[in-house]
């Protein structure tokens, strides 16, 4: 099962008039699989992840999500992806307990299916006191972890998480992170994009994209090895730079 | 010409956001508040720049005291606020024009300080700033905020969601400018930032954990920290989080940073341990903390 690839992208390239966004990338990710999708500002992450989660058309080239087609079957594609990012997971006016609800029925979950996810959701997250509260109340890490767990309420293959973490403390950043180790160990694949080099070591297997191209994928050890350095925040700053 | 606090504090409602804030900052010092979303920083920088009055306690900024003299504050500080704050539909020349001038100056007269940060955006000075880049918005912020030449200078978390290399340059550009012997106040939550300060303060809900030069702050880690490494990860944590002697347990790059509990540890104790819980090629060794580690032992 570890070698089934869940994601499958050839060639991938995205163009905004005559301005190359996405340049040609081609990768797999397997399934259960931690990979990281780094990059500085601007080198195309958020634009090559909007065509792997369906919301944007592919100028050109091949890519699966999930066994579904990234020009054909995006709706299909939704269904069986997770996302959550920094700046929208939850609804800030809504309470806890109504968000829950909210994403289930989104999700297509039924009633019952919904209660049960909630009560589970809310023991395991320590949220049982603050159900009735609004989000917009809750402080920032408690809403990351809450957001990644309602972003596999209907069990996603692949969770696709960009920049979860900016600013959250450094203890609960790695309580968040031992949430993404537990999915990945039940064989969610995370696909995952963030600004902290420490977490790129968290990764199974990191790509760096730089200009619209995939400049560098492996595992946080061989690229160390390759560039010669002992953290991955060496390696980022020698490719980014050029 | 620096900053000094004396118990300041604020609350919201009964949401405490500062309790009891005493620090100085020394002219000329690049002073860093260190601490996570939520911890009061905003609120401090808010305070100092005269945005808000606290409920209690005494500061002065560049020699002012708060309340009394908060125009002259006014006319001796740059400001950059976490959120990005400057005209969208001004272009870049506009922005520092306006600046400048309600300032009562000119860009030509005090173009020699922002001139370092201000080559690296001007090719594009007829663009709209809401047109810009993250990297070239910070930038011009920041050209924004020393058009007048202040003394003291309050940057709030000038490279959040900014990428590493970004956030190299912007530091060796905060150095540069320190050189000039203006005073920087300056927040991230980035604990690796924290290294490039003279002093820091380390802070969270609303309270300094503990004030000093990065160096010495690491220096009173109060115990033996481990780098432990396993075959697999995950099982590490949940088997290092079972371990009944452990004091603490975080991910640490490709390591787990470990403490134990017990004055007489012995690591092979904890070897013999994680391999009968099935871990194997185990490794444990010393390594030396971090302000990271630092922090989150202090917000334990």
């Amino acid at each position: 099962m570890k070698t089934q690839n869940v994601i499958q992208v050839e060639g991938l390239t995205k163009m905004f008039g005559d301005f190359t966004a996405v340049n040609a990338i081609t990768f797999e990710v397997k399934k259960g699989e931690i990979f990281g999708f780094l990059g500085a500002n601007g080198a195309g992450k958020t634009t090559a992840m909007k065509m792997l989660i369906g919301i944007s058309s592919p100028t050109s080239g091949l890519a699966k999500v999930a066994g579904f087609d990234v020009y054909k079957e995006t709706e299909s594609i939704k269904k069986n992806i997770g996302y959550m990012s920094q700046k929208f997971a939850l609804y800030d006016d809504l309470t806890v307990k109504e968000n829950i609800t909210f994403f289930g029925g989104i999700y297509g979950l039924s009633k019952k299916q919904i209660n049960q996810k909630r009560s589970e959701l809310v023991e395991e997250l320590g949220l049982v006191d603050v159900t009735n509260s609004l989000v917009s109340s809750l402080p920032l890490g408690w809403k990351q972890k809450l957001a990644f767990s309602v972003s596999l309420i209907h069990n996603p293959k692949i969770v696709f998480l960009d920049e979860p973490t900016g600013g959250v403390d450094p203890i609960t950043r790695r309580q968040f992170w031992e949430m993404i180790y537990n999915a990945a160990h039940k064989g969610t694949t995370i696909f995952v994009t963030t600004h902290y080099m420490d977490e790129a070591e968290y990764c199974d297997r990191v790509s760096i994209m730089v200009n619209g191209k995939i400049e560098a994928l492996d595992t946080p050890k061989k690229l160390k090895e390759q560039y010669k350095t002992d953290s991955m925040n060496d390696v980022f700053l020698k490719l980014a730079r050029g | 010409m620096g900053i000094t606090l004396d118990k300041i504090s604020k609350s919201y409602g009964k949401i405490k956001a500062l309790s009891n804030i005493s620090f100085n900052v020394k002219p000329g010092e690049l002073f860093g508040l260190i601490g996570p979303d939520g911890a009061g920083k905003t609120t401090l920088f808010r305070i100092l720049t005269t945005l808000l009055i606290p409920d209690e306690g005494v500061a002065t900024v560049a020699g002012y005291d708060l309340v009394k003299d908060y125009k002259n504050i006014r006319n001796n500080v740059g400001y950059m606020p976490g959120k990005f704050s400057l005209y969208q539909d001004l272009t870049i020349e506009e922005n520092l024009h306006f600046f400048a001038t309600i300032f009562g100056t000119t860009v030509e007269e005090n173009y020699q300080i922002i001139k370092d940060i201000y080559v690296q955006i001007e090719p594009f000075k007829h663009r709209r700033a809401g047109k810009l880049s993250g990297g070239m918005k910070q930038k011009l912020a920041l050209s924004c905020a020393l058009i007048h030449k202040p003394k003291v200078l309050f940057l709030d978390e000038p490279t959040t969601g900014v990428d590493p290399v970004s956030r190299k340059e912007f530091w060796e550009m905060l150095k540069r400018l320190q050189q000039t012997g203006i005073t920087i106040l300056v927040s991230t939550p980035y604990m690796d930032e924290a290294a490039l300060c003279d002093r820091i303060a380390l802070i969270q809900h609303g309270k300094i954990l503990e004030i000093d030069s990065p160096k010495m702050i690491v220096k009173h880690y109060p115990k033996p920290l481990y780098n432990v490494k396993a075959h697999n990860m995950y099982l590490l944590i949940n088997s290092l989080n079972h371990y009944e002697h452990k004091h603490s347990v975080y991910p640490f790059g490709e390591f787990i940073h470990y403490t134990d509990s017990r004055k007489d540890f012995n690591p092979d104790d904890l070897k013999n341990y994680l391999e009968h819980e099935n871990l194997f090629h185990v490794e444990i060794e010393t390594t030396t903390p971090t302000i990271e580690d630092t922090f989150m032992e202090l917000a334990k």
